[in-house]
């Protein structure tokens, strides 16, 4: 299978701050890999390179062309109504509106808001407008889904319908997605494989060969692990 | 009521004044619309009708200031003979003339400088320089480049209006949120999408605003402007009447001024409530 990503030597410095320390990471296509370390560990920016917003590096890497990114905050705009949002930097659909909004309200249904193709986004729930910016992402079609915590911001009980509804999106779509969170279950709930950052390095790997829809208790084991790979070994406190 | 509204307007035209809140907190669903409370009319029409009541008694002469009566009968005549709408109408048209060099001119100047950082490097020492003058005090120089025709009172309105509305639109581009910007980057948005998309409309709150200090200064600039030999216009009109001590007119005139000042402003709002009915409803 050829890879999605591959990335070799990637050195990232904030002044005298080495935040990405010599980094190699390969994604397969239409694999889920989970990022997980703790703040400033270099995940956001390992994605924010790869999303093409800081070229400021050393080393190698190779994304698709197709890249598409959900973020912590859904970051809509304000004044385009929910639809135009999602269709807006749409390419190669043509240039006709009826056929741009048909799209996107294919994609709304999606993320389960077909309703609310009219809505201005500054009315929708927190839940709403991050379904909307997965919406926004998924129409590209993209071939790297890169999400960068974007339940961050959710209430737990939104954070969990979101999960469900991300995994249902990535098995239609299959885009290869990176996804970076600090929270162990997400990762290990929705990932194929789970990667743990710290200094800028890689310095922990895991598959996850469960089947899926995944259970919280059949990975407390591997949880365990992980969380000790992030340096928390009193679990219970965990 | 005229100059108190109109000196608010002097003071802040060099300034970028802040829209109220660009993204508000989510307002309630339903605004309503609360009654005016009338007990707030209860002193001006007090005033109003001690006005009257000096003027009857004689306490306050004619000369002085004419009494609402003959204010409102004079009105009245001005009207139906047909002298107050002409003076209306070539001062509407002059602030209309005026406001429309003056947005041009401005609008360019913010629009290159707030897109482009050469714009802004070339553009806004100068403006920023000239700004800080009071453009009423151009009179003179407008005088000598102009003549005293039609031309120095365009000009003067013009630059009443430019300045704010420049200063405003230049503010508002540059607050365009950058996450906003990454966001269209990675969406794919092309330059032009992301000016016409994202920053064009993140500034229209902020130049709406300049739009409004610059309609105020505009009729501001005209009042001063029609003090120079006018020959038709309210300023004429006004200034013809205090020729014959006619305080009635001079009043009249007065308030065709506020009237217009404040009909302009409540267009700019009745604009912003469609313009920026995205916001949080």
């Amino acid at each position: 299978m050829a890879g999605a990503v591959r990335i070799r030597g990637l050195v990232k410095d904030f002044g005298p701050r080495r935040v990405l320390a010599g980094l190699d990471l390969d994604v397969a296509e239409g694999e889920f890999v989970a990022l997980l370390g703790r703040s400033g560990c270099g995940k956001s920016t390992l994605l924010r390179i790869l999303a093409g917003l800081d070229p400021d590096v050393e080393g190698t890497f190779t994304v698709p062309e197709r890249v598409s990114v959900a973020f912590q905050q859904p970051r809509l705009l304000p004044w385009r109504r929910v639809w135009r949002n999602i269709s807006l930097g749409l390419r190669g659909v043509g240039r006709q509106r009826d056929k741009h909004r048909a799209v996107a309200e294919r994609a709304l249904a999606e993320v389960r808001l077909a309703d609310h193709a009219d809505a201005w986004p500054l009315t929708l729930s927190g839940g709403e407008a991050q379904r909307v910016s997965l919406a926004r992402a998924l129409v590209r079609e993209p071939e790297l889904l890169l999400l960068d915590e974007p339940f961050g911001a959710l209430d737990a009980l939104t954070r969990l319908a979101m999960h469900h509804l991300v995994e249902q999106l990535w098995r239609e779509h299959r885009p290869a997605v990176l996804f970076v969170t600090h929270d162990v279950d997400e990762a290990l709930l929705l990932a194929d494989r789970v990667v743990v950052l710290d200094e800028g390095r890689i310095v922990a790997e895991h598959h996850v060969d469960l089947p899926r829809p995944r259970r919280r208790a059949s990975f407390a084991d591997l949880r365990v692990e992980v969380l000790s790979d992030l340096g928390v070994d009193d679990v219970e406190a965990a | 009521m005229s100059a108190g509204e109109k000196s608010v307007s002097i003071s802040t035209a060099g300034v970028v004044a802040r829209p109220e809140s660009v993204v508000p907190a989510r307002a309630p669903a339903v605004k309503q619309r609360k009654l005016p409370d009338l007990r707030r009319w209860l002193s001006p029409i007090g005033l109003v009708l001690l006005w009257q009541a000096a003027s009857s008694t004689g306490v306050l002469p004619p000369d002085k200031l004419a009494s609402p009566a003959t204010v409102f009968r004079s009105a009245y005549e001005l009207v139906v003979d047909g002298q107050l709408v002409d003076a209306f109408l070539v001062s509407l048209s002059r602030v209309a003339v005026g406001f429309v060099i003056g947005a041009v001119v401005g609008g360019a100047l913010g629009l290159v400088s707030g897109l482009s950082r050469w714009g802004e490097r070339l553009l806004d020492p100068p403006v920023q320089m000239l700004r800080t003058l009071p453009h009423l005090g151009l009179i003179p120089l407008f005088i000598l480049w102009f003549g005293i025709g039609e031309e120095p009172k365009l000009a003067l309105v013009a630059a009443g209006v430019a300045f704010p509305l420049y200063l405003n639109l230049h503010a508002g581009i540059r607050q365009t949120d950058p996450a906003l910007l990454e966001a269209a980057r990675v969406l794919g948005y092309t330059r032009l999408d992301r000016v016409v998309h994202v920053v064009l409309p993140s500034a229209v709150p902020q130049t709406l605003v300049g739009l409004r200090i610059a309609l105020g200064t505009a009729w501001l600039s005209l009042i001063v402007g029609e003090q120079i030999n006018a020959d038709a216009g309210i300023g004429y009109l006004i200034n013809n009447a205090r020729e014959f001590l006619r305080t009635d007119v001079v009043v009249v005139g007065l308030l065709v001024y506020a009237l217009l000042g404040l009909s302009t402003d409540a267009l700019v709002r009745a604009l912003e409530r469609r313009v920026l009915r995205w916001r949080a409803r």
